[in-house]
């Protein structure tokens, strides 16, 4: 009875894995396909999606694409748009949105209510919604830069940067675990004489961990994978992101293989990152479905 | 916490200022001029002043006639027939240009019609493309936000199990999330190909040969269903990890207690689990809703709107006239019309689900 009821368990478990381990198969199985037709050539790349040899490193396997790529297009110039533009972005965005938080949550102040409601009802609004006024706005501001005061972003750094420095979402996060923090520790800092801006500095950000990091992967994947807005408003291939550049790269040519090793250049370091603070990228999702 | 210490409104509004002024910039104003421009002839770059149309960009965006005619007859009363023995109808061109006898049907063009009895029932449209865009918008939050939602739950629950390495399993299902829409979209391309497609050869193996080559994104019949697909296999692990923060509120003495009073696996979902997640499907329901709306990356990369308009969208629509033909009045209607559609959802999912007191 009991070895009967052992086989039931061991087959319960097989079975279990076999159904994890098939989907597991169907959300891995592109991304493989893409590193594996990237060291190919063009014609071996093809005939290969036949067989299983789609996501084998077999036959002729090379950096050849990769090589091409980067003689085809400014790919490191692309890159380094992403790079300078996300990154910016996400640590202005966390200064910015962590200290409109503070002030909401632990100053009393007049007109303070009224805001964060504003702010909060922003998040209902679809960012597609106001893309194209955005556009003729961006299209008017006014830029002080190195060459006095010009008209117009269009093209430039600071249209795919300013723009998205305070959001909605970010700021909620920040309400919501800053809510959560001892009230009375701030009081208590106050006082003992503390100006506002060192309960900020050493109170209450070196509490902030973790909803740092949440914010930060947040902003990360959004300004990394930003598409509809570069597409608008970055028409110089000086200041092009890699997604932009990805679509431009396409239509110039069909060489599929430079395609898989463009995709897999831009995909792999976010794969890499994301593989190593898996934890920090799934909490951070699942932070922003508490409370609603 | 309201006493001397805590009280400051200078300090408050210098903190959140930087935000504030931001937000007022980038977020609002843009939405106000959103609506604003709706109702001005606005271009990105014109010589002409912009001037005020009232609701003409909404009339030309939205309007629709139904026209019922009744099949031609001779003189005798006989209805007359075309080789195929169908009744024959006046033509549609007829109603919609320079009738003046039909003034509200001037300038539209067919969406499409269906008989009723013996009469044919035309139905207008001024902007047929738009109108199409809406249809398909409209059935891909439909198909998307049931079964992505319904297979994300059925992930959660799956990785929700103690086994050794499933957190491995949760970190692979989650992958696609990660990955730009952009670079999903371009490889699915490879996937849904005519010719050398992944998802042909499968086909084509599973049934040795018996199932046709499909062009999925080439053909009207299958575009948008291929997109579908695409777009839940990419976005499903983020509303996984949705349902798993949910599914982790549940406290475990709810199970215990179900254990002990012998509840099966579906009574103790119906009764202890699905209770439990109620909130939580609110948010997926509305978030994946909002998501579903915003289609635009999948259709910019992959079919352009096309073939013969299956996968024109709202926003890829917008696009196309706000950025695509500098009609920024155009887009900015469009926008609104989205907004519109996104608010009366997200309200009656609200009111749908209030608590009941």
């Amino acid at each position: 009875m009991a070895a009967i009821q052992s086989d039931n368990h061991g087959l319960r478990l097989f079975v279990r894995y076999a159904v994890l381990t098939l989907i597991a198969v169907i959300f891995i199985f592109p991304l493989i396909f893409m590193l594996m037709s990237s060291l190919k050539p063009d014609q071996q790349l093809l005939t290969d999606t036949e067989s299983l040899r789609a996501f084998l490193p077999v036959g002729d396997i090379s950096l050849d694409n990769y090589f091409a790529a980067f003689r085809r297009a400014p790919v490191g110039l692309f890159v380094f748009n992403s790079v300078l533009v996300t990154g910016l972005t996400v640590l202005l965005s966390l200064a910015v949105c962590s200290l409109a938080a503070f002030a909401f949550v632990f100053i009393d102040w007049r007109g303070r209510e009224l805001l964060l409601t504003l702010i909060l009802a922003t998040l209902i609004v679809p960012f597609e919604t106001i893309a194209i006024p955005l556009l003729l706005i961006s299209a008017n501001l006014p830029w002080i830069g190195l060459e006095g005061i010009t008209r117009g972003w269009l093209n430039s750094y600071q249209v795919q940067i300013v723009p998205f420095i305070a959001d909605g979402l970010t700021i909620f996060l920040f309400v919501q675990y800053f809510k959560d923090l001892p009230g009375e520790l701030i009081e208590a800092a106050r006082v003992e004489g503390a100006s506002w801006g060192q309960v900020y500095r050493k109170v209450v950000m070196p509490l902030a961990g973790p909803v740092l990091a949440t914010a930060a992967i947040l902003k990360f994947l959004a300004m990394y994978n930003q598409y509809l807005w570069p597409l608008m408003v970055v028409q110089q291939e000086a200041y092009r992101p890699v997604m932009v550049g990805l679509q431009y790269f396409f239509q110039l040519n069909r060489a599929w293989g430079e395609i898989m090793a463009y995709l897999s250049l831009i995909t792999v370091p976010v794969l890499a990152f994301y593989l190593f603070l898996q934890r920090a990228f799934i909490a951070s999702i699942a932070s922003t479905g508490i409370k609603g | 916490m309201a006493s001397k210490f805590t009280r400051s409104n200078r300090t408050g509004w210098m903190m959140a200022g930087p935000a504030a002024a931001l937000m007022a910039i980038f977020v609002v104003l843009p939405f106000l001029f959103a609506i604003g421009l709706s109702f001005t002839n606005q271009r990105l770059i014109s010589p002409n002043p912009t001037q005020f149309v009232g609701l003409s960009n909404y009339e030309q965006l939205l309007g629709v006639g139904v026209l019922t005619l009744a099949p031609e007859t001779d003189t005798t009363g006989a209805v007359l027939r075309d080789a195929d023995g169908k009744p024959s109808y006046p033509s549609v061109r007829s109603f919609t240009r320079n009738n003046d006898q039909y003034p509200q049907y001037d300038g539209m063009r067919e969406w499409f019609s269906f008989g009723l009895g013996d009469n044919q029932v035309y139905v207008l449209g001024r902007d047929i493309v738009f109108l199409k865009a809406l249809v398909n918008t409209v059935i891909f939050v439909l198909v998307v936000a049931p079964v992505q939602g319904g297979l994300a739950l059925g992930l959660a629950l799956l990785i929700n199990q103690r086994l050794r390495g499933i957190n491995l399993f949760r970190a692979i299902y989650f992958m696609p999330v990660v990955v730009s829409i952009v670079v999903v979209s371009l490889l699915w391309r490879f996937i849904y190909d005519g010719n050398s497609g992944l998802l042909n050869n499968l086909l084509g193996a599973i049934s040795l040969g018996t199932i046709p080559r499909i062009d999925w994104l080439g053909n009207p019949g299958t575009a948008l269903g291929a997109i579908i697909a695409m777009s839940v296999w990419q976005a499903v692990g983020f509303h996984m990890v949705i349902w798993l923060s949910g599914l982790q509120t549940i406290s475990p003495t709810l199970y215990e207690a179900a254990a002990i009073e012998g509840a099966s696996p579906w009574q103790t979902f119906r009764y202890v689990t699905w209770p439990g997640l109620r909130n939580t499907a609110v948010l997926v329901l509305i978030v994946i809703t909002m998501q579903a709306f915003s289609l635009f990356s999948q259709i910019d990369v992959m079919t352009g709107g096309g073939p013969l308009d299956s996968t024109q969208t709202i926003v890829f629509q917008a696009v196309e006239r706000g950025y695509g033909k500098q009609d920024i009045s155009g887009g900015s209607t469009i926008s609104v019309v989205l907004f519109v559609i996104v608010l009366s959802i997200s309200l009656i999912q609200r009111w749908l689900t209030r608590e009941k007191k």
